[in-house]
């Protein structure tokens, strides 16, 4: 016998189901008055520094289908290049940029909206820029653990050409799911699940 | 730890322990059908953590309503309350290592007593309580504890089997210190013999990581007369000390 490693076990994901609007965005979902407004659903103020952008995008089934069930949060750089987070040891975050948004999809029409600034540029492992991104997570009913990928730009081509995260997608046709499209100051991110246009996900 | 003690404190800037992704439900998982046409079905890309996953937003208390953590009485009227057998749910947030993990952000909702859920989507024939929301959050505290207050949530059938219904069960979502640690899962009532006739609860392939979603009644908390308690410890993701990294962290 050897010694114990003496580590816990993670807690398991479940799905996040078809209300889960109740509880992350309430107000959104027709529940007012417990909280002043949701969480996440605005990311600037006037004083928020860099070039304002509006992300869009839908959440696509094995069917073709948008999701109208699903949740989305992002999370990303200030436009320094910076994270408004206790763990950034390079320097200090645009205070009036909260680089966290939540937004649900549409009931409709299965769009979700982020109106946020265009990231920075930040650091890899080894010290090599990565391109500019924003981290999404994709929660919804159906899916048992939230999904993690991300959105590059399509205007940073020399950037994204020497991105290591993109570099390491083997498949390279597959690289493109990460990259948004439209232009400057508008995006459109739209994430396939299942089947041939398949957004990389990711195991962080 | 005082407030001022933790500003002072140098925070953790490690990145993550691996997920045990044999551990967590696959996506596929066809007994919850609608899992079939929502799950992935190429590999994950499998990325160390960086920057952009070891940070992570964190909230600070002075966000929080008085009520927010009393769902019994943050969605009634004055002088009511919401209908249905008062608990408390409390426990602490851990991480692998069974550090404490202070300043957490949860967040839950539930279905009211008669498993109906506040959602114009619901179509459940059970009644609404006009008392009762449904939502509510905390932060836990610098010992990683967290507490709310509120009723226990009823079973509901949901369109899966013919003949499917949910065990009691209430939602959580968690933030940890990183994005990385970005989790939702769900809480369940110990002794409750539906748990195991449940397709979600069933996506999880092994029993231990079942069991550990359970929460048993915790008796010395029970206060007289009031509310029971049931305990729900949560483990999110540990992290690597960065001693032996190649690179200061953030690089």
């Amino acid at each position: 016998m050897v010694q114990e490693l003496g580590y816990l076990k993670e807690t398991a994901s479940q799905t996040a189901g078809p209300y889960v609007h109740i509880g992350l965005t309430p107000n959104f979902c027709g529940i007012p008055g417990v909280y002043k407004s949701d969480l996440g659903a605005s990311m600037v103020n006037d004083k928020t520094l860099g070039q304002r952008i509006t992300v869009k995008g839908r959440v696509i089934d094995g069917a073709g289908m948008p999701l109208k069930d699903a949740l989305i949060e992002i999370w990303q750089a200030d436009a320094g290049g910076l994270y408004n987070s206790p763990a950034e040891m390079r320097g200090t975050a645009d205070p009036n940029f909260t680089g966290w948004g939540r937004c649900p999809t549409s009931a409709e029409d299965g769009v979700f909206t982020f109106e946020t600034v265009k990231p920075g540029r930040v650091p890899f492992k080894d010290g090599r820029l990565m391109a500019p991104h924003i981290t999404f997570w994709i929660v919804a009913r159906g899916i048992n653990i939230g999904l993690h990928t991300r959105m590059y730009f399509p205007d940073e081509a020399e950037a994204n050409a020497e991105d290591p995260l993109l570099a390491r997608i083997e498949y390279r046709h597959r690289a493109e799911t990460l990259v948004a499209a439209g232009t400057a100051p508008s995006y459109t991110f739209d994430i396939h699940l299942q089947g041939e246009k398949e957004t990389v996900f990711l195991d962080i | 730890m005082t407030v001022s003690d933790r500003q002072n404190h140098k925070p953790e800037t490690g990145a993550f322990f691996q997920r045990d992704r044999d551990w967590h439900a696959p996506a596929l998982t066809p007994g919850y059908k609608t899992s079939i046409l929502r799950a992935p079905q190429k590999a994950l890309l499998s990325l160390d953590n960086t920057i952009s996953e070891i940070t992570g937003p964190v909230f600070g208390h002075s966000m929080l309503g008085e009520l927010d953590n009393d769902l019994i009485h943050n969605f009634a009227k004055p002088g009511e309350s919401a209908i249905g057998e008062r608990i408390i749910v409390h426990g602490r947030v851990l991480d692998e290592r069974g550090r404490p993990v202070a300043g957490a952000l949860l967040e839950f909702w539930q279905a009211n007593a008669g498993g109906r859920y506040r959602h114009k989507k619901e179509t459940y024939l059970a009644a609404l309580d006009p008392n009762f929301g449904g939502c509510g959050r905390t932060i836990t505290d610098d010992e990683g504890y967290y507490f709310f207050r509120t009723i226990k949530p009823g079973a509901y059938p949901w369109p899966n089997g013919v003949n499917d219904w949910r065990p009691a069960h209430i939602h959580f979502s968690i933030f940890g210190h990183g994005f990385a640690q970005r989790l939702i899962t769900q809480m369940y009532f110990e002794g409750d013999p539906m748990i195991w006739k449940c397709p979600i609860v069933n996506t999880i392939p092994d029993r231990r990581a079942i069991e550990q979603l359970i929460a048993p009644l915790d008796w010395s908390n029970t206060i007289p007369m009031d509310a029971r308690a049931y305990k729900f410890d949560i483990v999110l993701r540990g992290r690597r000390s960065t001693f032996f990294e190649n690179r200061p962290e953030g690089n």
